[in-house]
């Protein structure tokens, strides 16, 4: 400074609105400028051609059926993930203990199989191993719910805190399960009778779970858009005083939209171990918990726009590692390009609610958009 | 006034927020010496234009001159400054801290912070200009009076002498606000440039020197104040001519509707907000409740609505049929099922009756949405009521998508009020239904009330301004301390009597209690 | 019979990443923004610290003590300050909702922090999946000249390196700039109501910047004595684990007091490392259920706090909100 007073050269404007056509069209432009950079630091470490990068990429997950199916299954497990946080979120309740609910879940189904194989007939124990992991998600995610509603407790570290609680409650069922003893792991259970596991459907082994979730998509859609439950947890989530002029009992809302939240990472653990994985440890989840909170902030807590974005980052997490494995590079490399994406797509949200207007000396004014 | 020199000149000064011009071209004046009163209609950009003078905003076009210097405001600090001091509607101040920590707040200063000495300046501020402050109280512990002495006092500390005030009366009691003028008229004998936004036409021909008008961003002119009165200037912000009496029909068939008795509330921290209050409200009738700020209007309001915990008392409904309900102990949806439609407009608009960031059609859904079949909401009823409200109370709005936290006051007001009142209530009742809004919202307001009562609606009427209590209401009940200090009638009741009362239980004439 | 001696310095050495986590994100929190990268950012700090490290007992021919420690000290301050900008830049200058914003740096951190590490181990041909820096770990794990000759006072106290003492007394500085200094008073305005700030003429963004930058770097040498002196120099990928919500965790169990996170980054270590010391012959599994307790502790101190309601216990007013001068 010159200690001559200046206009600002840059300024920012709130936009008053902004065509979606725009807004998607900025949200594109930002992922491909990150692709770009991505394969600009790809070809730094590697030294090789992007477009043999990218083809590794799109290989890794279209490249055969097989591939495919399993993208479909890592899409549809993060977008159930996705969904079960996003009533939370939308009464402003920052669940981040998806990854605990989802390990419940799993445990509970778990423990359906191995220590109910023998007592019932299969499609029982199937329903009741559901059932059981619904339970258990919800319990896990009413826990801290009441003491929102009673004590309005924090809830982002308390469901971060119940997280690490389940990791190690599930933890202990290992060691106390594990097979062979001393392995410290579960192994495929009901590996030779296939006793609770959710039977293949139209010829595809992930297809039920899929179907699942598609559906469970939907009505999410329908519930919070269309029902009273839905109005209402939108009403708490904006203004608990709102919701309490109008005769809406907060802590039942709270508590209900939970328990929704957790029942729904309950069927995904149980998919990820009746319909998936067959056995039970403790990465399980593998971090969904977390990512899901960017997929349902990302899709702006919409549950058809979750669809696209679980899809786009199971595309990057699968396409990156098979980057990593086929260069050479290690694993984690897929979660540095991953970070650099979400940067991009975090940060272009900025061009679509504000926009620059740069200054000249003479107080003439060039608008530029984006 | 041309051969004085002029402390800001602000030359064509242009704002746009999107596709609304707040600012059109503006052209003011504040000279030292002086208390300017700027007026105008809500949305008529009174406050952006004052905003842009204290670093808030920074303008689209337009030239500001301190003192014939050219200058450029790109922040709060620069403001500073220059010496230029605003006092925002709603108070920038930080709860958790100390009067004395929010004074000396963004000071630069050498060395560690020394509290003791900022203390002592503040007192030493404080006994200059008769204020009542407690340095050491924490900003969450004070009245709103008290909060507004504090932003005064954090201005005055930094030496400002351009100073805005954005209706600073609002929430004041009628002594207080005379105590602020008293001081507001110190500081203008003091040399300094007073600017004050109000929408209180009294106040204005009170306290002001000169007036300046703007209405939908355009500079419309400006006088002396002696030289107009309150027709004139609200003839030129409304821009065309107004009638300035309240109409205040005779009540038809009044019949108790509500009877409250021996009505005690406590707070969370076991202050007692209302204490053994009993009175009666009719239908057809206006009830008004006066009294200073926090002494009980609220909790009485929100006891009746359901939604204050009560600790002893009654609160009746009464039936045409003369059978009673009683509502106390009951919350607001349980209320609304014993068949008793009670309509409330709360004084937080935005954070109680409305839901800001939802749209209109949503916000009409707010009473209505348990109507729908099944787990459903009934989505195309509240619309059309939107739709309803739009046209029959001229909400200026761009649609019913629009969320509400767009709209200006006066037009959130309307919606609020024209929701409520769609419901065919036989209780209404509202806190501070003018509060902010300018005349013709204000207008539109008590005759959307008036209409209410004529259709034998028991009305209960919290206000501030002791005027249009006295104009408006049949009755007027005076609150004191949480007590009940007298119930006077409407028609012929004192300014000075019932302004006594709030301040004294009984008034004058209590000698005997 | 249970070993207070021993216990002890295992509890602080265990708790001195988790302070210097949480008074990181206590000044960064103060500021208004809820970083949730912290995770990240630690490992960033680690892995920088270990690559400096690297390069230096990798090229030095005699190795400086000076340099072995400002080595590694400076690339880590460099690497956990570009985190921080990074975070500054998405989350103050766009805009960004600071959770996501948080999570994307931790996941980007963590990837950070392994693939460094991978392809540095990969680079010695180690058979086992570390790497070892034992000759800088030495110097960083020297302890006080006198720790032996003091008895139990000694081990207690003395015995640690210097990182250590360093964590305790930026905690005290910290405490004592938020609540003493004009500076401290404007951060915590900042925090607090942005626009009450801005309109007293602080530099909104500015302290957000600097506070954030700076907790970010406290952050990092969090992983750092991680690497340096926990883990004796021995950088293995995950080995640091979820330390980084523990530092977050230990923000609201110290209800925003960096004095007192020092008493409960000891306390936390403590819970961390209790499951070593049960009873012999306890099953196994046992133990996993001791490990719950720093979890389940920290829960109960949530509730606690939560039941008692103290204005002075409460977060930042506008923690997690994004300030925009002109928003309407």
């Amino acid at each position: 400074m010159n200690g001559k007073n200046k206009e600002p050269l840059l300024h920012i404007i709130k936009r008053g609105s902004i065509p979606w056509y725009r807004a998607w069209g900025i949200r594109i432009a930002a992922i491909v400028v990150a692709l770009i950079v991505c394969a600009v630091i790809t070809m730094t470490v590697t030294g090789e051609d992007p477009i043999q990068v990218y083809l590794t990429m799109i290989d890794s997950s279209f490249g055969s059926e097989r591939k495919m199916w399993v993208l479909a299954q890592n899409t549809a497990m993060l977008l159930g993930v996705s969904l079960a946080v996003t009533p939370a979120f939308r009464m402003k309740f920052w669940n981040i203990g998806g990854e605990g609910q989802v390990l419940v879940g799993c445990l509970a189904a778990a423990a359906c199989m191995i220590c109910l194989a023998d007592a019932l007939p299969n499609g029982l124990l199937i329903a009741v191993s559901a059932l059981a992991s619904i339970i258990a998600g919800a319990v896990w995610a009413g826990i801290p719910a009441f003491f929102k509603a009673k004590w309005n407790t924090n809830e982002t570290l308390f469901t971060l805190m119940m997280n690490y609680v389940a990791t190690q409650l599930v933890a202990f069922f290992v060691i106390i399960w594990e097979v062979p003893k001393g392995s410290g792991k579960i192994g495929i259970i009901n590996q030779s009778t296939e006793l609770g596991w959710l039977p293949e459907v139209f010829g595809g082994k992930y297809m039920l779970n899929v179907i699942i979730i598609l559906v469970m998509t939907v009505g999410l859609y329908v519930y919070l858009n269309y029902s009273k439950h839905g109005y209402e947890l939108s009403v708490v989530g904006e203004s608990e005083r709102t919701a309490r002029y109008v005769g809406i009992k907060v802590e039942k809302v709270i508590i209900r939209t939970m328990l929704l939240s957790g029942a729904i990472c309950g069927v995904v653990g149980f998919l990820l171990v009746s319909g998936t994985n067959h056995t039970l440890s403790t990465t399980l989840s593998d971090g969904r918990g977390f990512t899901a909170v960017m997929v349902s902030w990302l899709s702006k807590f919409n549950p058809f726009i979750m669809v696209l974005t679980s899809f786009m980052l199971a595309f990057l997490d699968k396409g990156s590692s098979a980057i990593s494995t086929s260069f050479g590079l290690n694993h984690s490399f897929s979660d540095i390009l991953t970070g650099v994406i979400l940067f991009f797509i975090i940060g272009c949200e900025f061009f679509i609610t504000y926009k620059l207007s740069f200054r000249k000396a003479a107080g003439k004014e060039v608008k530029e958009s984006v | 006034m041309d051969n004085k020199n002029a402390a800001v000149k602000m030359r064509n000064i242009s704002k746009s927020f999107g596709t609304v011009k707040a600012n059109d071209k503006i052209w003011l004046d504040i000279y030292r010496g002086e208390i300017l009163a700027l007026l105008g209609e809500n949305g008529s950009g009174k406050t952006t234009l004052m905003n842009m003078l204290s670093g808030i905003y920074f303008p689209d076009e337009g030239e500001i001159f301190i003192d014939d210097k050219e200058v450029v405001i790109r922040s709060p600090k620069d403001a500073l400054s220059l010496g230029i001091g605003m006092i925002h509607q709603h108070f920038k101040l930080v709860d958790v801290l100390t009067a004395t920590e929010n004074i000396i707040l963004g000071l630069e200063g050498k060395g560690r912070l020394d509290l003791k000495a900022a203390s002592q300046k503040i007192r030493e501020i404080c006994q200059t200009y008769g204020f009542d402050v407690d340095p050491d109280q924490h900003i969450y512990e004070m009245s709103v009076s008290q909060k507004q002495t504090v932003e005064i006092v954090k201005v005055l500390y930094r030496g400002a002498d351009i100073l805005i005030l954005d209706e600073p009366t609002a929430v004041l009691t009628p002594q207080e606000t005379d105590k602020l003028f008293a001081v507001l008229r110190n500081m203008r004998d003091a040399g300094k440039a007073i600017v004050i936004i109000t929408h209180k036409m009294h106040e204005v021909e009170e306290l002001s020197d000169r007036v300046a008008v703007l209405r939908h961003g355009q500079f419309i002119g400006d006088m002396p104040t002696k030289d107009t009165n309150a027709q004139e200037m609200t003839n030129m912000m409304v821009g065309h001519p107004v009638e300035l009496n309240i109409e205040r029909p005779e009540p038809k068939d009044p019949k108790p509707r509500i009877e409250i008795k021996d009505l005690t509330v406590r707070s969370i921290d076991d202050v007692i907000k209302l204490d053994n209050v009993s009175f009666t409200a009719n239908s057809g009738e206006i009830l008004g409740i006066a009294g200073i700020s926090g002494c009980g209007q609220k909790e009485l309001l929100e006891a009746i609505a359901g939604l204050q915990p009560v600790e002893s008392g009654s609160v009746s409904y009464i039936n045409d049929d003369g059978s009673r309900e009683e509502l106390l102990g009951k919350d607001p949806l349980s209320i609304a099922e014993l068949g008793v439609v009670l309509s409330f407009v709360p004084e937080d608009r935005l954070g109680m009756g409305l839901v800001a960031n939802m749209d209109l059609g949503d916000n009409m859904m707010l009473r209505s949405f348990r109507r729908g079949r099944g787990i459903f909401t009934d989505r195309k009823s509240p619309r059309k009521l939107a739709k309803n409200v739009v046209d029959e109370l001229d909400v200026v709005t761009p649609g019913i998508s629009t969320p509400v936290r767009k709209l200006s006051g006066g037009n959130v007001q309307k919606v609020l009020v024209g929701r409520e009142i769609a419901s065919a209530p036989t209780v209404l009742l509202t806190a501070y239904a003018v509060r902010g809004l300018d005349i013709n919202s204000s207008y539109t307001i008590y005759d959307l009330i008036n209409r209410q009562k004529e259709k034998g609606v028991a009305v209960i009427y919290v206000g501030e301004d002791l005027d249009v209590l006295l104009e408006l209401c049949d009755r007027i009940l005076v609150l004191c301390g949480g007590k009940v200090s007298g119930i006077v009638p409407g028609r012929g009741a004192k300014k000075r009597e019932v302004g006594m009362m709030m301040t004294k239980l009984g008034g004058d004439g209590a000698d005997e209690r | 019979m249970f070993d207070i001696v021993s216990f002890f310095p295992r509890a602080v050495m265990q708790g001195v990443p988790l302070l210097f986590g949480g008074t990181g994100e206590i000044i960064t929190e103060k500021s208004g923004n809820l970083n949730l990268g912290i995770p990240g950012i630690m490992y960033v700090g680690g892995i920088c610290g270990v690559i400096g490290a690297f390069l230096y007992e990798q090229t030095a021919v005699e190795m400086n003590a000076f340099l072995t420690i400002m080595i590694p000290l400076l690339s880590c301050l460099l690497g956990s300050l570009l985190m921080g900008l990074l975070y500054c830049f998405l989350t103050v200058t766009l805009r960004a909702n600071q959770n996501v914003t948080g999570l994307a740096l931790t996941t980007f951190g963590i990837g950070i922090g392994n693939f460094f590490g991978g392809s540095l181990i990969k680079l010695t041909d180690s058979e086992v999946p570390s790497i070892a820096l034992s000759a800088t770990s030495k110097v960083f794990s020297r302890s006080l000249p006198f720790a032996d000759s003091l008895g139990w006072f000694g081990k207690m106290f003395l015995s640690y390196g210097f990182l250590v003492y360093a964590a305790v007394i930026i905690a005290v500085l910290t405490a004592y700039v938020i609540k003493k200094t004009r500076v401290g008073l404007n951060l915590r305005a900042v925090g607090e109501s942005p626009a009450t700030a801005d309109a007293a003429g602080i530099s909104v963004n500015r302290y957000k910047y600097i506070a954030t930058c700076i907790g970010s770097m406290i952050a990092g040498l969090g992983g750092l004595y991680y690497v340096m002196d926990y883990a004796s120099g021995v950088w293995s990928n995950d080995a640091f684990g979820d330390r980084g919500w523990l530092a977050i965790a230990l923000v609201i169990f110290s209800v925003w007091k960096p004095n007192l996170a020092i008493i409960a980054s000891i306390l936390f270590g403590g819970l961390y490392i209790i499951y070593l010391y049960i009873p012999a012959g306890t099953q196994l599994y046992m133990m996993e259920l001791y490990k719950m307790l720093p979890y389940l502790v920290t829960i109960i101190v949530l509730v606690v706090v939560s039941m008692r309601k103290k204005r002075e216990n409460e977060p930042p007013a506008a923690l997690g909100l994004a300030y925009f001068r002109e928003e309407r």
